[in-house]
């Protein structure tokens, strides 16, 4: 090699190791929980900001896992089934069939994830190719669009709109956030791939209508889309005129839903980070794919937990005692007192239909002082100043809307409500004191 | 819409349902490991198959995890932090600096992940771009080449080769397999991103030497590569003479060295899917964009359960009693045990120098009764007939290898030996029973 052949090289190595991020991850960079969880702990916040309960699981939870730990079965604290441990695959059928009105197979219908994080990445990743589109309703849980951008895909998004009359009460309903039918008829083409919908939605709480349920699925049949089905919330609802309706048990709708659920929203565990696909076997072939060339297999212990957790509750799933329904129940009090002090403080609480938050519209709480400019959102502002000036961390809301639709959402904050009282009475407290100030 | 415009929609529409699966992973549908893993659960083999241990992980281990349930610290149930729970990027930085010659920052340059496959996975995708190449050392842990094609990028194989002189002995070491030093270098060019080592090796078990990192090392610096070092192996050498050396504390690799670790492979707890990997903070920056885009968060309990057990570990980390040191002397035996039936059966071990496995060459053994044709390398169907019909469970060595070098590997058969001594008593008998036969 000659020497000129030395410096050039020296020139375009330079190059390489800065700038390493690969190009599918570029401009994918930012998280709000990883800045938001981060700035709420350094400044000692009260935290209304991310979804996790700040009090114990369900005492069942901790005594089957402690169970677990002095079965004598050795082999558990090894590797288990690439695609779900089996007593939990079993368990998740036995569970969720009826559900879903059919035997649903537990070797070939489910795939068990680290949480619905990946069960997302899964799905998304085993669908998208290069081009393809994925329809996103906005406001999305933010991990949506990015996923489908690493997978080369194009995210093509469509905001639920709340109903004009609504945006002047002091206090409205999610189920005033429709979407525009015609809007969204005109977003399904040739190049569609996929849809994802959050029943009930993170975060305006939204429960899914059958009538809009059933317009989506007709759009999906008619275009050849795939539906996920994000439904972690499933169980948290609050009316029973609005119950949680699951799109895969829609007509000619198994065969092209993905159903996505969470062991840590289920179980008020988020830590387990433990989720679950279930759909057909030709839609999960694609996300096992994904799966085993990924994390390949999921941690054992929490499997067996979580599968004694649900043969726990199998036995009394229709009584009001269990869990899945008595959770409701137990956070409807909650909601019910943040948004009546949100109202009292002059901020528009949402009422939420499901779920663990509301969102509320602080603007004439806040009045002028907070402005979106080229660097940040309004709602970023007021969020960072209540976390570092007044101690109490909530989540912007534009943070789940894609770049272009941010301006939407610029007035509202986002609460999680799924707190002890102490943690909400302090809350409010704050709250009231910003409001006299 | 015309109805002909109806008409060639169906047709896309089932062929669209057809072509499921993103192009990105066409070809890696299959995983030999879920036939290999179930096999001898299906014929209740002696299972010397995958790489686990069948008895109970250290004491202490379920001690500290039962502890970690009795915290009356409920948050531990709940999210932690993103890139690693606090407690244990402290205890790996605490663990890992010394062994690395620096201070590793426990916030910007460990990244704790969903096990040390997950740890692949990211950085592998945290840096390919489409036609990037990647040099890869067969035999290979068979994720690395998947994972590689689903990132579009382009493996480049070169085989570790045992000297001629022990192909023909009846025993040899795991030190004869070497890589051919112009070889190797020829593999470099300009479009090489990446090169993946693993030492202590799996399957051969060869400890990489420091003059053949050395080597690898001059041309990472030469080409401007990104090192990714497999060391799940670490702590499980057996020869004094032949340490484990971590390439990242070679001269000038720490900035472009990747090194991944595994707590199952550390705790001889293969069930806990929990890993890490380390490096300088301008590589961990990518790393930690592709985990917040797929699994963003890890489980809380396992954890801190894996903190405390570094923590118990570094207070007796020079000692002989630590499990880090003990456990190469646990499995020597079983080594020695294992080599020494190998041999009298015929069947030639590659004596490992680190690892849990040893490769052996059955073709003497099994004489000509298997031969590789279209369908199936010999290997496979050797390792098939022992399952099925010997009750033995082993693992083919050319799933190691690439498709076009299995006539590399197909004379040998992978033997886990840390398994308790009934288990390996047992597969004993059932070889010399064969060789009798």
């Amino acid at each position: 090699m000659t020497s000129s052949d030395d410096s050039s090289k020296t020139k375009t190595s330079d190059k390489k190791s800065d700038n390493s991020l690969a190009k599918r991850f570029i401009g994918l960079e930012k998280s709000i929980w990883i800045e938001f969880g981060a700035l709420a702990i350094a400044h000692k916040a009260i935290n209304v900001g991310q979804g996790f309960i700040d009090y114990a699981p369900p005492p069942y939870f901790i005594d089957l896992y402690k169970e677990t730990l002095d079965d004598p079965n050795i082999l558990l604290h090894q590797y288990t089934r690439g695609f779900g441990h089996r007593r939990l695959v079993d368990a998740i059928s036995n569970v969720y069939s009826p559900y879903f009105n059919r035997k649903i197979d537990p070797l070939n219908e489910i795939l068990v994830t680290d949480g619905a994080y990946p069960s997302i990445f899964n799905c998304i990743h085993g669908f998208i190719n290069s081009g393809d589109e994925a329809i996103l309703i906005e406001p999305f849980y933010d991990c949506y669009e990015p996923m489908v951008r690493s997978a080369g895909g194009i995210p093509r998004c469509i905001t639920l709109k709340q109903k004009p009359e609504s945006t002047k009460a002091d206090i409205s309903s999610s189920s005033d956030w429709t979407l525009d039918k015609n809007e969204l008829e005109s977003m399904f083409n040739s190049r569609t791939r996929l849809i994802i919908v959050n029943t009930p939605n993170n975060p305006t709480g939204k429960v899914f209508t059958r009538e809009e349920l059933e317009h989506i699925a007709n759009l999906c049949q008619k275009h050849d889309v795939i539906c996920i089905a994000d439904e972690v919330y499933e169980w948290i609802v609050y009316d029973k005129n609005k119950k949680h309706i699951r799109m895969a048990t829609l007509p000619n709708m198994w065969e092209r839903t993905l159903t996505i659920g969470s062991a840590g929203k289920t179980f008020s565990a988020t830590g387990l980070k433990l989720g679950w696909t279930i759909g057909s076997q030709h839609l999960m072939h694609p996300c096992q794919v994904v799966h085993q060339n990924c994390v390949y297999t999921c941690p054992t212990i929490s499997q067996e937990v979580v599968a004694r957790c649900f043969e726990y509750e199998l036995k009394r799933l229709n009584s009001p005692e269990c869990y899945f329904n008595s959770i409701s129940t137990e956070f409807l009090e909650k909601r019910d007192k943040l948004v009546q002090a949100l109202k009292e403080c002059g901020m528009k609480p949402v009422v939420p239909d499901g779920g663990y938050f509301i969102i509320a519209d602080y603007s004439q709480f806040a009045g002028d002082k907070f402005q979106s400019d080229a660097d940040d959102m309004k709602d970023f502002k007021f969020v960072r100043y209540l976390i570092k000036e007044k101690q109490l961390a909530t989540i912007p809301v534009t943070g789940f809307y894609t770049a272009d639709h941010r301006h939407l959402a610029e007035n509202y904050i986002r609460f999680c409500f799924a707190k002890k009282d102490e943690t909400l009475d302090k809350a409010i407290e704050i709250l009231r004191k910003l409001k006299t100030n | 819409m015309t109805s002909s415009d109806d008409s060639s929609k169906m047709k896309t529409s089932s062929e669209k349902s057809n072509n499921l699966l993103a192009k990105r992973y066409i070809g890696l549908e299959k995983s030999i490991w879920t036939e290999l893993n179930a096999l001898p659960i299906v014929h209740k083999a002696i299972d010397l198959g995958q790489g686990f241990i069948d008895y109970a992980p250290p004491h202490y281990f379920i001690d500290l995890y039962k502890e970690t349930l009795d915290d009356p610290n409920i948050f531990l149930h709940q999210y932690t932090r993103e890139m690693g729970h606090r407690r244990l990027v402290e205890a790996i930085s605490n663990v890992y600096s010394p062994y690395f010659n620096r201070k590793i920052d426990p916030l910007t340059e460990i990244l704790v992940t969903d096990g040390a496959t997950q740890s692949l996975f990211n950085c592998i995708h945290s840096f390919i771009n489409p036609d990037d190449e990647v040099i890869l050392i067969e035999p290979f842990f068979s994720c690395y080449e998947p994972m590689v094609h689903s990132a579009c990028g382009i493996p480049r194989y070169i085989a570790l080769k045992p000297k001629p002189e022990s192909i023909k002995a009846d025993i040899s070491s795991s030190s004869d397999w070497i890589l051919h030093k112009n070889e190797l270098e020829s593999m470099f060019n300009s479009r090489t991103r990446l090169i993946i080592i693993n030492t202590p090796n799996n399957p051969v078990g060869k400890v990489f030497t420091r003059n053949e990192l050395e080597h690898i090392a001059n041309l990472c610096q030469k080409h401007d590569v990104i090192c990714i070092s497999d060391e799940v192996y670490e702590w499980i050498v057996y020869d004094e003479n032949k340490k484990h050396i971590r390439i990242a504390t070679l001269p000038n690799m720490w900035e472009r060295t990747l090194t991944i670790g595994s707590a199952g492979k550390t705790f001889s707890s293969t069930g806990l899917k929990l890993g890490w990997t380390i490096g300088p903070q301008h590589l961990m920056r990518s790393c930690r964009v592709v985990h917040q885009n797929c699994v963003i968060s890890c489980p809380t309990i396992s954890q801190e359960v894996v903190a405390r057990c570094f923590e118990y570990e570094l207070k007796r980390i020079n000692s002989s009693k630590c499990y880090f040191n003990s456990i190469s002397n646990e499995f020597l035996e079983k080594r020695d045990k294992f080599v020494q039936a190998l041999k009298e059966c015929g069947i030639k071990p590659v004596v490992p120098d680190g690892g849990y496995f040893i490769l052996a060459d059955y073709s003497q053994f099994a004489g000509d009764k298997f031969q590789s044709d279209t369908d199936d390398v010999k290997d496979i169907k050797f390792v098939r007939y022992l399952t099925k019909e010997k009750q033995l469970a082993t693992i083919p060595a050319t799933i190691f290898y690439t498709d076009d070098h299995h006539h590399l590997a197909e004379n040998y058969i992978r033997f886990c030996f840390v398994k308790k001594d009934e288990t390996l008593d047992k597969a004993i008998e059932i070889l010399r029973k064969l060789k009798t036969n």
